[in-house]
């Protein structure tokens, strides 16, 4: 619904001026829109980001290659694991470096573990933009406790996690990590179930979310929209299929399809992906072999950071991080320290469509539109 | 149990014969209209305290957590906690805001929340004045409050504050009239505004809300109620995720807090109402009747929670969708419906007005079609 | 139909509300200060250093690897000398900053002396943020014991790792003299 002049009323209206951010309670973070709103709707708006810049590239360039790994957590603070992956598979790529078939597994494990957490999240904070009162975000948390428990049990911390290493993993699992991981993923369709029933087919949210925020298959290939939000506008794009990284060729799973690309598409989109990696954890549980963690290579980068040098060249390792394509850029000049370091952040890409997607919806949708999105400021600002 | 149930009337009674022996029999009326006045003042902050209290333990075990437990047993305590931070908190006052509306706006909004309880019958005798237009008097002052939050909203010369302040105005011209025109089948039925009056009529088990047009009237009542008072679906004046905090996005301290009084004074004297008008008021077997009142109300008040503690919030288009297409053609068939019932004899004419009601329903839900969401289905992508 | 998905998201708030109070899976909440969830063995907190049996003798020898290694560069090590000014393989200042450090456990992976863990204390509130937060070397001491304690299973591994060590190390200063 593109607003034009002619809809306007015919006596004489101001637009109004708002600055929605950043202290806003729905701009998820310091995050500012400065929208034009002629009544409710908006005309035009105006995103403003880099409050929360905290020059983690240029850091990460003045840092051996293994110091940067607990920068990466804080890039995206909700999926620390699948930033220390994609970050991981980047320098094993410059480095050549195998990764023992044990320690795939394992982070297969973790990245749709955080994929859970991620969704969860999301969902709920999703439905506190609506105006819910806090009640599907604290079931959110309710489930995301009980798989942060397990982070914090095998890498010592919830969120923060810096579990990955070069070659592998920091730390084996926990003797009791596979069946407690296995209670939570039977018990996980269960409370999905549940949300579903409060949330999917209620009518209020149906009638807030849908055709609302409509994202054009081809606008969304264009703007380089990534991840569930590309999916949910039709195009089957999944990187865990395309590239088939790590392991993930082995794993059996289907990639849902939106056909609108609106909110409630978005929205559902993430409640069937989670379902998938329920599919994945299944199976990589079941599948998990005995042997090394880490790799005998890699772990000279883990003990003595100042003796891994990578050979000189450049990598491009990406993943399909819960928001979207996480892709890490490197050169290596053949020292301690990388040459160049560049983030390519699923959130910051996904947001750059927001204005195309909110003209001409009320104020209402715009906030929910930049729910739907999922960002992290972390990852947007860096 | 008569004393047990006529235990207010008769304190009230007995207080006046004691006062009579010293005070000149003129004065009576006065001293008669001031503690009647002072029961309410006291019972109205008081209500507003622990409905607050209510809310956030019962939303708080909705989302399997204690709600407040810390200050006293069960967090009894609490909303005197509250009470004491809000008087001893600093009172900001934008600089460019226009002051006195500013500083009248909170004051004035509690002054109809506490007139309401005037007419709300609270037991078999137990109404302050048995006003013969006592749901006229109800509706008229129940909808002031919007114009003191628009007051509110513009005294404060915030952009946030505006616009909330304009929904609040949209949002009562729209829900202002199916609340009227739901109460319109049972002043046909009763033949008088009087609260006293349409309970009394209600005696026994003839309550209103256990014929046909009863309970299309009471949910449309009930739901515009919530309207009225600002409460979850419909809150979008304060529409905390949107809009900051709405109208009172610039209050703090206790000019915040009695905003927050008059809306739950406002939640519970309709929820009163809307007991009174469809769910017999006091009437009830057993209990002394000031106990089936507050049964009820409280009923009603739990619900409106309940709602809080469910459902996301509609946006300014729908929500006035939903009060033109949707609930003013349902009373004003509701109207239509009752009147039948009325006119017809009585084992037939609660099948009649039921058929036409469900008649009714099905052309409204056929008309509003378009607009009703529909679930989807979706597909994969790389079957397996 | 209409209002049906209303109804079936009040039935599962319903049902929360009214489990909250019969089942635990349904009132999450931990009552922080009386009670705790039960500290899991590989949490990471702020850092400490150890010591053997006496607070005098650290396994710290002040080689300046977790200083480098620091990715926040929180921790200050100056090595100290004896009366004639040779250095001595003991820290004479070892600071951490906690008001820097990111709890990312660096530190104890690069350690080839296992002399610097992770603690669990986290109850450490300070009411300055300069100088309060700046942990000294006494502050930071903490017996082999304690470790023990918190950590069980790496305690186990980290001093058969060492007693191997000085079973190796030993023999050839003790030979000559016997």
């Amino acid at each position: 619904m593109q607003y034009e002049l002619k809809d306007a009323p015919a006596f004489e209206t101001q637009t109004l001026e708002v600055s929605l951010g950043p202290q806003h309670p729905s701009t998820h973070g310091v995050f500012r829109m400065n929208v034009v709103l002629d009544g409710e709707t908006i005309v035009k708006l105006k995103p403003v980001m880099g409050y929360l810049h905290r020059n983690h590239e240029k850091l990460a360039e003045n840092m051996t290659w293994l110091g940067s790994m607990p920068y990466t957590d804080r890039l995206d603070y909700i999926c620390s694991m699948t930033n220390n992956f994609a970050y991981a598979l980047a320098v094993e790529k410059l480095a050549n470096l195998e990764v023992p078939e044990r320690a795939q597994y394992i982070r297969v494990i973790m990245a749709e573990l955080t994929r859970l957490v991620n969704h969860t999240l999301l969902i709920g904070f999703l439905l506190n933009d609506l105006g819910a009162f806090f009640t599907p975000v604290l079931y959110a948390f309710r489930e995301r406790e009980k798989i942060l428990d397990l982070f914090e049990a095998v890498a010592g911390s919830r969120m923060m996690c810096n579990y990955l290493r070069f070659g592998g993993v920091k730390v084996d699992l926990t003797s009791d990590f596979i069946p407690r991981a296995r209670q939570i993923i039977n018990k996980y369709p269960k409370f999905l179930d549940e949300f579903e029933k409060l949330l999917s087919e209620n009518e209020i949210l149906m009638a807030r979310c849908q055709n609302v925020g409509v994202l054009p298959k081809e606008l969304a290939i264009n703007a380089g929209i990534s991840g569930p939000m590309l999916r949910a506008s039709g195009v089957p794009y999944d990187i865990r299929k395309v590239d088939g990284y790590s392991i993930y060729n082995r794993f059996k799973f289907r990639v849902p399809i939106g056909e609108k690309g609106d909110v409630y598409d978005r929205y559902y989109v993430r409640i069937l992906e989670m379902r998938e990696s329920i599919k994945i954890l299944d199976q990589a549980i079941k599948e998990i072999p005995d042997g090394e963690f880490i790799t005998k290579e890699g772990g000279v980068g883990a003990r003595a950071p100042r003796n891994f040098k990578p050979p000189k060249g450049d990598a491009y390792g990406r993943i399909e991080a819960p928001k979207g394509e996480l892709g890490f850029y490197l050169v290596s000049d053949g020292t301690v320290k990388p040459y160049r370091y560049h983030v390519r952040p699923p959130s910051f890409i996904n947001l750059t469509i927001l204005e195309d997607m909110c003209l001409g919806q009320k104020v209402a949708d715009a906030i929910i539109i930049l729910g739907s999105i999922d960002i992290v400021l972390g990852e947007v600002d860096r | 149990m008569e004393t047990i149930d006529q235990a207010f009337v008769l304190g009230k009674r007995a207080a006046l014969n004691w006062m009579s022996a010293f005070l000149p029999d003129w004065t009576m009326v006065f001293v008669s209209i001031i503690i009647s006045a002072t029961a309410i003042v006291i019972f109205g902050p008081v209500t507003m305290m622990y409905l607050t209290w209510f809310e956030r333990k019962l939303v708080g075990r909705i989302q399997n957590r204690f709600g407040p437990n810390r200050v006293g047993p069960w967090g009894l305590l609490q909303p005197i906690a509250d009470g004491i931070k809000m008087l001893t908190k600093e009172d900001i006052v934008p600089e460019h805001a226009d002051k006195f509306a500013h500083f009248l706006a909170p004051v004035v909004i509690v002054i109809p929340a506490l007139l309401i309880f005037s007419v709300v019958p609270f037991g078999r005798g137990m109404v302050a004045v048995d006003l013969s237009i006592g749901i006229l008097f109800f509706l008229a002052l129940s909808s002031t409050t919007t114009i003191w939050i628009f007051v509110a909203s513009w005294g404060s010369r915030n952009k946030f504050s505006l616009l909330g302040g304009m929904r609040s105005v949209a949002q009562m011209i729209s829900y202002e009239i199916p609340m009227v025109l739901s109460v319109v089948p049972v002043l046909l039925v009763v033949g008088s505004f009087s609260t006293v009056s349409i309970v009394e009529a209600q005696s026994g088990w003839n309550w209103f809300i256990f014929t046909p047009w009863g309970i299309a009237g009471f949910l449309v009542f009930f739901l515009t109620g919530v309207a009225e008072v600002n409460r979850t679906p419909f809150d979008l004046p304060e529409g905390e995720s949107e809009i900051v905090a709405g109208f009172h996005t610039e209050y703090s301290g206790m000019k915040f807090a009695l905003f927050y009084m008059a809306e739950f004074m406002n939640a519970f004297s309709i929820s009163g109402i809307v007991a009174t008008a469809y769910l017999g008021g006091w009437q009830g077997p057993w209990l002394p009747s000031w106990a089936w009142f507050f049964i009820k109300t409280y009923a009603l008040v739990f619900v409106m929670m309940w709602f809080r503690g469910t459902f996301p919030r509609l946006r300014v288009d729908q929500l006035m969708g939903f009060a033109w297409k949707v609930l003013l053609p349902l009373t004003l068939a509701n109207i239509f419906i009752a009147a039948l019932w009325l006119n017809l004899e009585s084992p037939k004419n609660n099948l009649i007005s039921a058929l036409v009601l469900v008649a009714i329903v099905t052309i409204i839900y056929w008309a509003n079609r378009p607009e009703v969401p529909k679930k989807r289905i979706y597909r994969y992508a790389y079957e397996d | 139909m209409f209002g049906l998905g209303v109804l079936k998201g009040m039935w599962v708030t319903f049902k929360n509300f009214v489990l909250s109070y019969f089942s635990k899976d349904h009132l999450v909440t931990v009552q922080y200060p009386e009670e705790k969830i039960p500290e899991k063995e590989r949490f990471r907190n702020f850092p400490f250093l150890i010591y053997d049996d006496k607070p005098e003798d650290l396994r710290c020898v002040s080689c300046d690897i977790c200083a480098k290694e620091c990715p926040p560069k929180c921790i200050t090590i100056v090595r100290d000398s004896d009366a004639q000014g040779k250095p001595l393989k003991r820290p004479k200042v070892f600071d951490i900053d906690f008001s820097i450090c990111m709890n990312c456990g660096i530190c104890e992976e690069v350690c080839p002396f296992d002399a610097i863990f992770m603690d669990h204390e986290f109850e450490i509130a300070e009411f300055g943020r300069f100088e309060d937060l700046n942990y000294h070397k006494e502050d930071l001491l903490k017996s082999n014991e304690y470790f023990a304690k918190i950590r069980p299973q790496d305690v186990a591994r980290i001093d058969a790792k060492r007693r191997e060590k000085t079973k190796k190390t030993e023999p050839p200063q003790t030979t000559p003299t016997t």
